[in-house]
């Protein structure tokens, strides 16, 4: 690691350091029990939203939204694949939709609406679909199927919105989406399997996908 | 990564004046590149500025034509009904780049900014990169070199451009707006980017500190006679080896009136095929005369050890995609 830049006036993690420095000064003359001041790289506060709980951190501003989810808040749910948006192990939703948690920094999230996999599911019932996976036999390992399934919820509504793809036959014309095998394969590019269980997957976000399309 | 403080803006006068001019402040859009290239150590930045939630992300008509917000995602864009009745060749273009996951996360104007995906420039462990260390030299020219330039290129850098939607933006003549230190000004997109000559470091013309806030299309009455059409190495999710964005006005005979013919994959910009189009002018549309176009603006092709495939390929994408602009007449 290298040392930090001197930031200006206008910075938040100088400022932020700034503050942290006055607080660690005021701690000494506090009594014992009193909140150990945070280490200086964690210098940016950041609220964050995720399955509906509000999460307060302090920040390093590199950390990204998967190494929060991750390494800071025990949520392993949410899978590092190649850590460079190529591979969607790592699909979030960010206010419903998906993103790559991977390329992310957390701090832009404050206010942000997360969910993950471990949010999907409800009082003890699995999501629809998770159910379908399983139903399907929508995965083989396992490690990209946190992202796949992420991933199929969010653009099952994006169909419902009338949203086209790269396959949709006249983009001209505003019309609703027919959810053909195509359509689903190319809506579902952005998550790699190595273990190639894309017929599975396929089938199970058919399986819901049907019917949906208007 | 290296340190870095992080600055949030709200206005756009707040963003252009905490960027300054300093070379190491940059500001972050969707980030889907930049964070990437900070990981790899290709960029860094000391101070980044976040422009996320500057007033940029309408999409409306603006003197007959549209104006899109630098912050409108690129998702957005390419569902909007203004875009897809209008300009559907934009929304084909942007869908077919990168995955749902990463438009929904990219801006308008930070995908004008993407920079090359030449695996010599992104990975800092090749010493050679004129591009990345200025004088260092060019490894790819040596290298495997597949997916590099066939136009434009120079002894400095034979790098292309990865985007997919500035190719339609060429060929629709957007106009790039910015706003910087000393006020704002327009850039027509053919000059925003660069060949690369002897400054292959410098992707574009955008001055320190310049903030790009819209991007204009003109009103174009025949701007749905249009196709983009895009090769690549897998059906989806893969950067282009060549794209044609095309878009044609026939007049009553069938005749090419006007044809605007741009080229992604093959330079350090999306090629604007001003010979192709100059060749068609006043013809039928038919194969042989869109061979004959193609071969004019593929004439000036240097290919490399790995990249000679492209040459043929950029002709037949030419065709295929004028033809079915053609079609949609």
């Amino acid at each position: 690691m290298e040392p930090d830049e001197k930031g200006s006036d206008l910075s938040v993690s100088r400022r932020e350091f700034v503050g942290v420095a006055l607080v660690g000064g005021a701690a000494a003359v506090l009594p014992a029990g009193a909140q150990p001041v945070e280490a200086p790289g964690d210098s940016v506060s950041c609220t964050l939203t995720i399955n509906g709980q509000e999460h307060q951190v302090r920040l390093d501003p590199r950390v990204t939204l998967l190494d929060l989810l991750r390494e800071r808040l025990r949520m392993t749910g949410t899978k590092k694949g190649c850590d460079h948006g190529q591979c969607g192990a790592c699909t979030v939703l960010v206010n419903g939709r998906r993103i790559n948690s991977c390329l992310s920094l957390a701090v832009r999230h404050e206010g942000d609406r997360i969910t993950t996999i471990e949010g999907l599911a409800s009082g003890g019932n699995l999501h629809p679909m998770q159910a379908a996976f399983i139903e399907r036999d929508g995965f083989q390992c396992g490690y990209c199927t946190p992202g796949q399934i992420c991933s199929a919820v969010a653009m099952l509504e994006e169909v419902k919105a009338g949203a086209p793809s790269a396959v949709t036959p006249n983009i001209a014309r505003i019309e609703p989406i027919q959810l053909s095998d195509d359509e689903i394969r190319e809506r579902m590019s952005g998550n790699i399997c190595r273990c190639g269980a894309y017929v599975g997957i396929v089938a199970a976000v058919r399986s819901l996908g049907h019917g949906r399309n208007a | 990564m290296r340190p870095f403080t992080y600055t949030r803006c709200s206005t756009i006068e707040d963003a252009v004046k905490a960027r300054g001019q300093a070379p190491d402040v940059q500001f972050i859009g969707g980030g889907t590149n930049l964070l990437d290239l900070m990981k790899m150590g290709v960029e860094r930045p000391a101070r980044l500025i976040d422009i996320a939630r500057l007033p940029l992300a309408n999409i409306e008509e603006r003197d007959g034509g549209v104006r899109i917000g630098a912050m409108v995602s690129n998702t957005d864009a390419a569902n909007h009904e203004l875009i897809r009745t209008r300009y559907p060749v934009l929304s084909e273009a942007i869908l077919a780049g990168a995955s749902p996951q990463l438009r929904n996360m990219a801006t308008m104007g930070g995908n004008l900014l993407q920079r090359t995906r030449c695996y010599y420039f992104y990975d800092p462990s090749y010493r050679e990169c004129n591009k990345r260390v200025p004088g260092s030299g060019c490894a790819a020219k040596q290298g495997y070199n597949r997916i590099h330039a066939i136009l434009g290129a120079s002894e400095e850098c034979i790098a292309v451009h990865p985007s997919d939607m500035c190719v339609a933006l060429a060929a629709l003549d957007a106009v790039v707006q910015v706003r910087g230190p000393r006020g704002e000004r327009s850039i027509p997109i053919v000059d925003f980017h660069r060949l690369p000559g002897n400054t292959p470091q410098i992707d574009t013309n955008l001055r320190p500190g310049e903030l790009i806030t819209a991007i204009d299309l003109p009103h174009l009455a025949y701007a749905k006679q249009s196709s983009y059409l895009k090769v690549r190495d897998r059906n989806s999710y893969a950067f282009a080896l060549v794209s044609v964005a095309a878009v044609v006005d026939l007049d009553s005979n069938g005749d090419v009136r006007q044809a605007r013919i741009a080229l992604g994959g093959v330079a350090h910009k999306p090629w604007r095929a001003t010979k192709a189009e100059k060749a068609l002018s006043g013809r039928k549309p038919d194969e042989a005369n869109l061979r004959a176009a193609a071969n004019a603006e593929l004439e000036g092709a240097k290919t490399y050890r790995d990249n000679a495939f492209k040459v043929e390929l950029a002709r037949r994408s030419i065709i295929r995609a004028m033809t079915t602009a053609v079609n949609r007449a």
